[in-house]
């Protein structure tokens, strides 16, 4: 898999089928037993703590529910990386946050705590907190599970914008097909930790894979079956021939 | 086979039970080893300094106070046998700076902070801010574990002593207001009998001691909770048990080496 400088990339699948696994790799929580993660010239891996604490700064990382820190208000939520890793003023560090807000709509919920936000405005607060400090790389972790119609096209809109907005690098982990053929740039489909097709939302639309088609159009049985390998049906309920 | 399985099964649990110790011994050190930065950004200790230790202060004075109280009416009853009524100060202030200030307050700062300390850590980790700190570059020991720790181990000694006091308070209430106990040789033989070196700073030891062992058990429990509901109610659970018996066994060692044969 590679992921181009300013590209918004896909990584579709069904649930466990390994996406949020190859986060993880990528964001080096987890090493490799086989292949690697090569980003900004570096193997992931292979870099020791303080190597790999670098390379995280010009990360960002979308969690699937935001994983807003719920002891902290929006603003100090949005202020948290500059803080922690820049010896800014906080006059700056206000005009900052306040930026980033604006950027996400939220501006006037600056000094709510996370459990006064409904799910998409906190999806959209964490939006903001990956991307303060401009990173490189941005990975979206399900940005659209559980939110609803309206949520999911502000969320997706914000990431293509932003994206653009900063060239940066974006994965997106999803299930979520229709939204996200709308905003990204490429796709990778994969199953059982493999790359089962790739190519641009074009291409995978009109694309006749079995497990693609079925993947796209939602159909119920398929090269993914429905039912769960268990033992005969005739046998779970104790029926003789 | 039955034997075997039983034999497989303890050893199992002893190994397991060592791997953790091991576990718990290596987050301690690098507790201790990334504690710089709590020390350089003073504000995130005292901010855990509150939720821990000034938002116990209501449960250990209370319990100060009936526990003194219950001291000062149980230790008039036995003194009076012996015609000592006027050593009950003596009785009551050593019993409390010695023994019952550092292990009752211990006690209660393991319910009472040490339980929502395990219970916060864990939900944090469930619900990915852990996670999503390291993602962020920001060591989660150094930021969330090392404030949490050395508050703790601040707190303790203090509300020891502020147990002791307010023991001490509800003892002479009970003995000098209420039983009529001479107030003059409750004080005097009080202030003549505890020793500053012997009995405060021994008792200021043991409460240092059991600040770390708590904080430490309630840390790691709480960093090491499965990332489920049940997973942090058991670590909870964990937290609490497992200090109080450690609380109780250090308080048999420590008085052993400092107050055998004093």
């Amino acid at each position: 898999m590679t992921f181009p400088k300013g590209k918004l990339v896909a990584i579709m699948g069904l649930s466990g089928c390994g996406k949020t696994t190859l986060l993880r790799h990528i964001g080096g929580a987890l090493k490799p037993t086989k292949g690697y993660v090569k980003m900004d010239g570096q193997i992931m891996h292979e870099l020791d703590q303080d190597g790999l604490y670098a390379m995280r700064r010009k990360m960002g990382m979308l969690f699937q529910f935001g994983a807003l820190f719920t002891d902290m208000s929006v603003y100090d939520n949005v202020a948290f990386q500059m803080r922690e890793h820049t010896d800014l003023p906080e006059d700056i560090i206000h005009n900052l946050v306040m930026m980033k807000l604006h950027a996400v709509g939220l501006r006037g919920a600056q000094n709510m705590m996370p459990s006064e936000l409904s799910g998409g405005m906190a999806r959209r607060v964490a939006l903001a907190r990956t991307v303060a400090l401009d990173p490189m790389l941005v990975m979206y972790d399900e940005p659209f599970a559980g939110l609803d119609p309206i949520s999911m096209t502000v969320i997706g809109d914000l990431i293509r914008r932003l994206n653009d907005a900063l060239g940066a690098t974006s994965i997106i982990v999803t299930h979520d097909i229709q939204e996200s053929l709308k905003i990204v740039d490429y796709v990778y489909f994969m199953a059982n930790g493999v790359i089962v097709a790739e190519g641009t939302p074009d291409e995978l639309r009109a694309c006749d894979t079995d497990f693609v088609r079925q993947f796209v159009h939602g159909e119920m049985d398929g090269p993914v079956p429905f039912h769960y390998p268990g033992v005969d049906y005739r046998q779970a309920l104790n029926l003789r021939n | 086979m039955a034997i075997v399985s039983t034999i497989r099964a303890i050893g199992n649990r002893i190994v397991n039970a060592v791997w953790r110790i091991g576990v718990a011994a290596r987050f301690f050190f690098l507790t201790l080893l990334y504690s710089g930065n709590s020390f350089r950004r003073f504000h995130l200790i005292i901010k855990e300094l509150f939720s821990s230790g000034v938002m116990s202060l209501i449960i250990i004075i209370v319990a100060g106070l009936f526990v003194g109280m219950v001291l000062g009416l149980q230790g008039y009853e036995t003194l009076k046998r012996y015609g000592s009524e006027s050593a009950l100060g003596v009785m009551v202030a050593l019993g409390l700076v010695r023994e019952l200030g550092p292990v009752m307050a211990a006690l209660l700062f393991a319910s009472r902070a040490g339980s929502a300390m395990t219970a916060e850590i864990g939900l944090m980790k469930a619900t990915e801010q852990i996670s999503a700190m390291e993602m962020m570059a920001v060591n989660p020991i150094a930021r969330i574990v090392a404030p949490r720790f050395w508050a703790g181990v601040i707190s303790m000694p203090l509300l020891a002593a502020m147990f002791s006091a307010v023991g001490i308070f509800g003892g002479y209430l009970v003995g000098v207001v209420q039983i009529g106990v001479d107030e003059g040789s409750f004080w005097s033989q009080m202030q003549a009998a505890v020793d500053f070196r012997e009995d405060i700073m021994n008792g200021i030891i043991k409460s240092l001691v059991f600040g770390v062992v708590v904080t430490v058990i309630a840390l790691f429990e709480g960093f090491d909770a499965p990332p489920t509901a049940e997973g942090v109610s058991g670590a909870t659970t964990r937290t609490v048990v497992t200090s109080s018996l450690a609380i109780l066994m250090l308080d048999f060692v420590l008085t052993a080496i400092m107050f055998r044969g004093a």
